[in-house]
């Protein structure tokens, strides 16, 4: 596979593919059975004699070749995003998909976007917008990405400084100094989404911030931070260490956001396209494996040590559990406090690019849709969790509906009427 | 001079001692994780870290010895490339009074810049996050002796420079005999300024770029609030500070003379 088709185009392949799988062999049973019998370069020959586009494909998913490169280095943030690209390592996953991988920890998101551009890691965990981001040269130098799957859904919070327990609303939060993890993030969409919601106007009415994730707990000690909308395990960290107190959960905002992101120079999954699946289908492994509640305290304990999250167990485990302390005395149980699905949804894309948009991030226009299409690799993310034995979406498109007051439903077929529906905004 | 010795000697571990008092009395009666970590917890956490300094579970989890051995390591690599170029380009400038005008305000712009400012600028440029480290100790540790040994060269006496040439040395004799040995305090002495803000530089490079090093480890320790480890990596710090900055200062005494 040379280049990684549009969705449109691998709809209409699979279904070429079928059809001439049932014409030629009669089925699914039909083509093992022949293929067992003449062996897989006869077979292609057979095949590629009737149509060439889709006999490679059809091998090419039967049986995958071996990896290019085996030895690899994956970057990450240690945050519980993070959790299948992290478990992955110390769980045997990468193993189990012939690769020998090693994680890598890095200090802050702009390292992540440099060691990744500068091949210093081979793929890499990412916020999702930053591929998106970074294959438009917004706020980084111009360098196609790909998005082949999603890390985790929910799992962030607004926590804010124990002397502001009296906060309620957005209102109240005029004047604040807010943190978020860096400017192409989901949390600084979100928080501008709440923010403006509520009325204030995130660029005038607050100051927000890109701040580490592992430095905002003790800057919000400091003061030198009122909150933040930051990944776990920070927030719970804040009321561990009794400094803050979780104000709302992301999955409040939006239910089902799509929070981190396992990303790859487009570069890397062309030239070793193998590797890149077989890389794709630990992650995708892992990241299921994850998805199971009652899978939750083994990881939690996998991936606490110094080498990983370098985090207590407990606090961890509360995370992953979503039964946690919020700070002002209740303990709450939130089982979809955070989760874990991989499929890179395009209309989640469309929805960060109207973002960017609307806070003047992205200053020229684009077709939303056609980035998301080439950045957001649905298809290789079905393919894999086909592969796998997963159930699958229908379509790599779907309306998403906002909980956050009155409730609203983002259609991703209309942007840019979405984006005029907004009182506050930049563009 | 033997009694001054002594003294000496007793009024710093009176002074160590009123420290630690300070310090205790200071983290007393409070919740163990809510405050400071105290003296003792830190000793115990140092006991603890030097009882297996080379210790390796991967990547991210190092022992102490070996964070202290990569940055030592990278310090090297910078540090020698910058006193190469500083000494080079100090007695270049020291001998021509001319160019030293010239050049010097490029220098003074150059010199206040933080070291780590240029880092961004390193990892776009070089595209290789070891090397933009590296990078950072050379321009951190260019300038006092790029400076000192322009202003020691300059100041040698002219004397020595025309016996030099009355004796018709060849340039290469003439630097090895007579400029360098005469210029040489003034150049330790800027070596040993320069050593110290390496040190300086590497550990604040180290918590931007990750890795292994005792910047990382610091940062890394932060990420867990893990305040023993980060007081007993700052001790750690500063006691290899001390032994680099002695090993130059007994150089210094043994380059010293008198005219």
């Amino acid at each position: 596979m040379h280049k990684i088709e549009a969705e449109r185009d691998a709809i209409l392949e699979r279904a070429v593919e079928r059809s001439i799988e049932h014409a030629v062999f009669g089925g699914e049973l039909g083509r093992r059975a022949f293929v067992a019998r003449v062996g897989a370069a006869t077979a292609a020959a057979a095949l590629a004699s009737v149509f060439p586009l889709g006999a490679a494909r059809a091998l090419a998913q039967d049986k995958p070749g071996p990896p290019e490169k085996k030895d690899l280095k994956v970057g990450f943030i240690p945050i519980t995003c993070a959790t299948p690209i992290i478990m992955a390592e110390p769980m045997g996953f990468y193993k189990k998909h012939g690769l020998n991988v090693q994680v890598t920890k890095a200090s802050s998101w702009a390292m992540i976007r440099d060691l990744s551009i500068n091949g210093e890691t081979d793929a890499t965990h990412m916020l999702s917008p930053m591929p998106l981001a970074i294959s438009l040269g917004v706020g980084s130098q111009s360098v196609p990405y790909v998005m082949p799957a999603v890390e985790n859904i929910n799992g962030q919070a607004i926590t804010l400084a124990t002397r502001h327990k009296a906060v309620k609303s957005p209102a109240e939060m005029k004047g604040f100094k807010f943190g978020v993890p860096f400017d192409f993030s989901m949390h600084n969409f979100l928080l501008r989404y709440y923010l403006a919601e509520g009325g204030v106007d995130p660029d005038r009415d607050v100051q927000i911030r890109a701040v580490p994730p592992p430095e905002m707990v003790a800057n919000l000690r400091a003061g030198n931070l009122d909150g933040y909308l930051a990944p776990d395990p920070f927030n719970q960290r804040a009321v561990f260490e009794e400094v803050g107190f979780i104000h709302l959960l992301s999955k409040d905002i939006w239910p089902g956001h799509p929070c981190c992101a396992f990303a790859a120079k487009r570069e890397f999954a062309e030239k070793t396209p193998n590797t890149f699946r077989a890389l794709l289908s630990a992650i995708v492994d892992a990241t299921q494996y994850a998805r199971d509640r009652k899978n939750r305290k083994e990881i939690a304990a996998a991936i606490a040590p110094k080498n990983f999250l370098n985090q207590p167990v407990e606090v961890l485990e509360q995370v992953l559990t979503g039964v946690f302390p919020d700070g002002l005395g209740t303990t709450k149980n939130v089982p979809d406090r955070i989760d874990f699905d991989p499929f890179p949804y395009h209309s989640m894309a469309v929805w960060i690019l109207t973002q960017m948009k609307r806070w003047g991030y992205l200053k020229t226009d684009v077709t939303y849709k056609k980035v998301a299409e080439e950045v957001f690799l649905a298809s290789a993310c079905r393919d894999t969790l086909k592969s796998l034995g997963y159930k699958t979406p229908d379509t790599a498109s779907v309306k998403h509906t906002f909980a956050l007051g009155k409730t609203k439903v983002f259609d991703p077929d209309r942007p840019d009427d979405y984006l005029k529906s907004f009182a506050i905004r930049k563009a | 001079m033997r009694r001054d010795r002594l003294r000496v000697a007793l009024y710093s571990v009176l002074i160590g001692a009123v420290l630690l008092g300070i310090w205790q009395a200071a983290v007393a009666g409070k919740a163990p994780g809510k405050s400071i970590p105290g003296p003792a917890e830190v000793a115990t956490t140092a006991a603890h870290m030097l009882a297996h300094p080379f210790y390796d579970n991967g990547p991210n989890d190092k022992g102490i010895g070996l964070q202290l051995a990569a940055s030592l390591g990278r310090m090297a690599i910078g540090y020698t490339i910058a006193s190469v170029i500083a000494v080079s380009l100090g007695v270049v400038l020291g001998l021509s009074p001319v160019l030293y005008r010239a050049v010097n305000p490029y220098v003074q712009v150059l010199k206040p810049i933080s070291p780590l400012a240029w880092m961004p600028l390193f990892l776009y440029t070089i595209r290789d996050s070891a090397q933009a480290a590296v990078l950072v100790i050379v321009m951190s540790s260019l300038w006092p002796t790029l400076a000192n040994t322009a202003f020691g060269v300059a100041s040698i006496k002219r004397d020595y420079l025309n016996v030099a040439a009355i004796l018709q040395l060849s340039w290469p004799r003439r630097l090895v005999t007579v400029i360098l040995p005469a210029a040489a305090p003034a150049i330790v002495a800027g070596l040993r300024i320069s050593v110290g803000s390496a040190w300086v530089a590497i550990v604040a490079a180290e918590m931007l770029i990750g890795g292994t090093g005792i910047g990382y480890f610091v940062w890394n320790e932060w990420n867990n609030l893990a305040l023993t480890s980060v007081i007993f990596a700052i001790l750690a710090i500063g006691v290899i500070g001390v032994l680099l900055d002695a090993g130059l200062g007994r150089l210094s005494r043994r380059l010293a003379y008198t005219e």
